[in-house]
């Protein structure tokens, strides 16, 4: 009846999950008595759980990802902080099983559900909006991605509290993820939260790839885009063409453990060394699915808070795409030391060190936006110029460990580990800090707290270096990561500063918390609902601050890249809009589908982990009736009229 | 404000990619389109994994030992008219005949259903033998590949049956033919799948 | 015609199709006739060139793979009705992206395969290594 699962999957004797579970169950019991108490369910349900605006999704996809920061900083502070103890003879406080699924879960968390959930969310939020667009080009698929990604999130976070997470490591590398050698819950648990959340990353990409090729302003050709845009398109492209890769792996690992075949498994003519070709083959053009957006959002912020056009932005673009084609095909770098010949190891390398080129045009254009213009030095530009030069270092230890012999000397160490968070912090972390930043008011109507904005950036940036500079020394030195003791008692200082460094990045992320607080009490002094505070050039300062429901009352006619720049100008000509005499235009009703897909995807996602068949078949023919009865759906979209009062002020 | 009282919407003398935001239609084959770029970007995994297992054969059974050519014939030409069919039936739909739509329909199911019933055959007979997919990474790349494929085909049958109730029951609303329309494209999609199955798994089987 | 911009929803018949859709019902048939002729040759051809004996053995893979492709053509072009226009732009322009990725995932997974192969033992031998030891 209920499979696998029966009380035993609680861990009652393990103080630390059930200690953070407990903490996990309050927390939602005291929001929920929150929202009773203050009779907020109506609005929460009607204005965010099955809005389609694109907005609204934008902002919970970021409350998505800060919360699983949280989570996911959580565990990273546990490591560091059982190896600044558990040098020489000592032991430590986590149990190596623990410490085996704090590292696996630190990984998938911070991967899939904070950099992908704060990146899809600032592209979700931003494009619509910069191309003259009412909304994304499918709102209710849209809410639809949300809410599978949100499910793949609910499996993650039920694994700590019922059963156990994978102990594998971030990418569960058959043939240890095997049943034959992971006969648990943990790997499953992993399979089926990413492969739901993936479908909705896979439909969220082929939705804005859409918006952006098919939604724009008349008049806005592809060199009319903000850079922004065309970052965002690249990355897009790389999820529609990388997420079924993905997919398809995880199917083949889920055949291998439920269904008794032979792809990755040492017996029967399985190879694993397949397994690990075909995700690196998704792998690394994710690294680009999170980083080009984020160069993207420097882009607009070096050269709003310069006062001038981006320099060189058909290099620019074209660079864009140039890393957009090339991260397929270096996927190989990633295992160089599991036995291909020295031509082909070779070959890869060379193509990996081709992609700096493109990257380093990058690098010079945003400098050369800095050089000359008058820049203001708002926490956005914090984070920007924080980002040069950390992604830089990041990128140039990234050159090191292309070259086969010297990654031969230091793969799986932690000089790997310090070279791929000083890329991912650096460039995709300040990148959405500084996204966070820069579109809050947009969304919002009043500005973050400047200061603490500032004192974030500074923990962040002063702690990844703390934090993150021993592990070179370390890894160099010859410790390796996913180990939970050491017995060489030299490593145990540069240990302990790392440990420090993650404690200044843990204030950075208190200081997070404590900005937004004090920024939304102290609102009314920095309202900015004309909707331009930072002296934007892009469409998206065009429209009042939050923007209404629909974005724009009338829809630009575009003349240029940085039209509204020019209007702006003592001289320049105003905007032009799209005639809409009568005022009326529709817009998509909200939708539940997205919301009861995730709660049946769940119930599936679940169900098959613990081998439950007839519930997972209750939650497979709920996701299909879900559909079926949604598609039935004839009277999909409202009336807008602009002169009917109630829809005036930009209130839907 | 400033107002202009023309667009560029319909003016062909505009590059297209200035003309603002595509209709419906054109916003949703799009759509689709992609998706099924990404569907076939799946299936290209999976013929991955199955030309680089299909030498993996354990000591047990070969391609070339196993598979029937003739059947694999007769697979084919269903789908293939099937796929014919279903263009008749876009067309029928396009032109708003519900009759023709209905038989076309109808054929297209028809001949979906007979390719999928030869392929469970093909399936049980091999499992019989002791050739299942777990008898080796060689046939567990098989039953993946071609079974995908053949989900894909049921799948398709499903929303053959949603769509012709949808005709029914909603009409021949511009809502439907973007449906129809997607329908189309996915399965003619499924056949072009399928030439690189019979070429790469039967034809070529060593 | 600025309708067309401020209603999301507008469908205008004039407006180009997108792949797939064809609006004249006859010519639509006459196409689908050709397609099908064409693809039920390349199939036959297909059939009979594996088991034909008169076929130089070592270019069997790429005639396979050339009638393969043929098809997939004759399928795009009659089936799915991809043309140059401009309004397919950005179809193409996906469509070569997708075989790019195809057929860097497919080659790219052969190539590398196959090299590791040649370097390292199997699997099942490698695995008796560390067990004896």
């Amino acid at each position: 009846m209920l499979g696998k699962l029966s009380l035993a999957a609680i861990p009652l004797h393990e103080p630390i999950p059930m200690i953070a579970g407990l903490g996990m169950i309050f927390a939602v019991i005291a929001l929920v008595g929150l929202i009773t108490w203050k009779k907020w369910w109506g609005i929460l349900w009607h204005d965010w759980l099955i809005s389609v605006d694109h907005k609204k999704i934008g902002v919970m996809y970021i409350i998505l990802g800060l919360v699983m920061l949280l989570r996911g900083f959580v565990d990273a502070l546990m490591m560091r902080s059982q190896l600044a103890m558990a040098a020489g003879g000592a032991a430590g406080y986590l149990p190596p099983d623990h410490y085996n699924q704090i590292f696996s879960a630190h990984g998938t968390i911070m991967i899939f559900f904070v950099a992908m959930a704060l990146v899809v969310g600032l592209m979700n939020i931003a494009i619509p909006l910069q191309i003259g667009a009412r909304d994304v080009a499918y709102p209710v698929l849209n809410s639809v991605s949300f809410w599978l990604t949100a499910s793949g999130m609910a499996l993650m976070n039920i694994s700590l509290i019922v059963g156990e997470f994978a102990r594998t490591g971030w990418l569960v590398y058959p043939p240890l993820s095997e049943l034959a050698f992971s006969p648990q819950v943990g790997v499953d648990y992993y399979l089926w939260a990413l492969q739901i959340a993936g479908v909705g990353t896979l439909l969220s990409g082929i939705n804005l790839t859409a918006t952006i090729l098919k939604m724009r302003a008349p008049g806005m050709g592809y060199f009319e885009m903000p850079v922004f845009c065309w970052t965002a398109l690249a990355a897009n492209m790389l999820i529609i063409a990388a997420f079924p890769i993905l997919t398809a792996t995880f199917g083949m690992l889920l055949l291998d453990r439920y269904a008794d075949f032979h792809f990755f498994t040492t017996n029967m003519g399985g190879d694993p060394m397949m397994y690990i070709n075909l995700i690196w083959a998704w792998g690394h053009p994710e690294v680009y699915i999170l980083i080009l957006p984020a160069f993207g959002i420097f882009s607009e912020v070096f050269s709003t808070f310069s006062k001038k056009p981006l320099f060189g932005y058909h290099s620019m673009v074209y660079a864009t795409l140039a890393i957009c084609g090339l991260s397929f095909v270096v996927w190989l770098h990633h295992f160089f030391t599991m036995g291909a010949g020295a031509n082909v190891n070779g070959f890869f390398g060379i193509m990996t060190m081709i992609i700096s080129i493109p990257t380093g045009v990058k690098v010079f254009n945003w400098l050369f936006t800095m050089y000359g213009g008058s820049i203001k030095f708002t926490s956005p530009v914090y984070w920007a110029i924080g980002f040069i030069i950390t992604f830089v270092l990041g990128g140039l230890t990234g050159v090191l460990l292309a070259i086969p012999p010297i990654d031969f000397a230091l793969h799986n160490s932690l000089f790997l580990i310090a070279h791929f968070h000083n890329v991912i912090i650096g460039g995709v972390v300040f990148g959405a800090f500084a996204g966070y930043t820069y579109w809050f008011p947009k969304v919002f109507g009043f500005q973050l707290h400047e200061g603490l904005g500032k004192a974030v950036f500074w923990c962040w940036f002063i702690g990844f270096y703390v934090a993150f500079m021993p592990l070179y020394v370390l890894g160099i030195m010859g410790a390796t990561r996913r180990m939970q003791h050491y017995s060489n008692p030299d490593w145990q200082p540069f240990m302990i500063v790392a440990f420090i460094g993650a404690l200044i990045i843990l204030l950075g992320i208190t200081l997070t918390i404590v900005q937004l607080v004090v920024s939304i009490r102290n609102r009314e002094k920095t309202r900015c609902t004309a909707g331009d505070p930072w002296d934007g050039r892009t469409l998206e300062w065009s429209t009042p601050s939050p923007p209404p429901h629909w974005n724009f009352d009338a829809i630009p006619q575009v003349r240029s890249l940085e039209d509204f720049w020019h209007s702006k100008q003592p001289n320049g000509e105003p905007l032009q809009y799209v005639d809409n005499p009568s005022g009326k235009f529709h817009m998509p009703k909200p939708s539940a589908l997205g919301i009861t897909l995730s709660f049946f995807a769940t119930v599936f996602g679940f169900a098959m982990v613990w081998h439950i068949w007839w519930l997972a078949l209750v939650g497979l023919f709920g996701c299909i009736a879900a559909v079926i009865a949604h598609s039935w759906q004839t009277e999909n979209e409202v009336d807008i009229d602009l002169n009917d009062p109630a829809h005036a002020h930009g209130h839907a | 404000m400033t107002v202009i009282h023309h667009s560029h919407a319909n003016d062909h003398s505009v590059p297209y990619a200035k003309r603002g935001p595509a209709p419906t239609n054109v916003l949703v084959g799009y759509g689709f389109w992609l998706y099924l770029l990404s569907d076939i970007i799946m299936f290209s995994a999976m013929f991955a994994a199955y030309a680089v297992l299909s030498s993996h054969t354990a000591g047990g059974p070969k391609g070339i030992d196993l598979f029937v050519k003739g059947d694999v014939l007769l697979e084919t030409v269903f789908l293939l008219v099937s796929s014919f069919t279903c263009g008749i039936m876009g067309l029928a739909s396009a032109a708003k005949n519900r009759n023709h739509t209905y038989w076309a329909a109808l054929a297209t199911f028809v001949l979906g259903a007979g390719f999928l019933i030869l392929e469970l055959q093909e399936f049980s007979h091999m499992v019989h033998e002791g050739a299942g997919p777990s008898r080796s990474a060689f046939l567990s790349a098989f039953f993946a590949l071609v079974g995908l494929h053949g989900l894909h085909v049921f799948v398709g049958l499903v929303w053959l049956v949603v769509m012709m109730l949808q005709v029914k029951t909603i009409g021949f609303s511009d809502m439907v033919q973007r449906r129809l329309n997607c329908f189309n494209l996915f399965w003619h999609a499924l056949d072009i799948v399928w030439i690189g199955v019979f070429t790469i798994v039967y034809l070529g089987a060593k | 015609m600025s309708d067309l911009i401020n209603k999301r929803n507008h469908y205008d018949d004039t407006h180009p199709a997108t792949p797939g859709e064809i609006h004249d019902y006859k010519e639509g048939i006459q196409k689908y006739t050709i397609g099908l002729v064409l693809a039920a040759i390349l199939t036959a051809l297909s059939f009979w060139a594996a088991d034909s004996a008169s076929v130089w053995a070592p270019s069997m893979p790429a005639l396979l793979a050339a009638l393969a492709i043929g098809q997939m053509g004759v399928h795009l072009v009659f089936f799915l009705h991809i043309s140059s226009g401009p309004e397919s732009t950005n179809n193409i322009l996906a469509l070569c992206f997708g075989v790019f990725v195809v057929a860097l995932v497919v080659f790219g997974s052969i190539i590398i395969m196959t090299n590791l192969n040649e370097h390292m033992l199997p699997m099942d031998q490698l695995m008796n290594i560390q067990i004896q030891r």
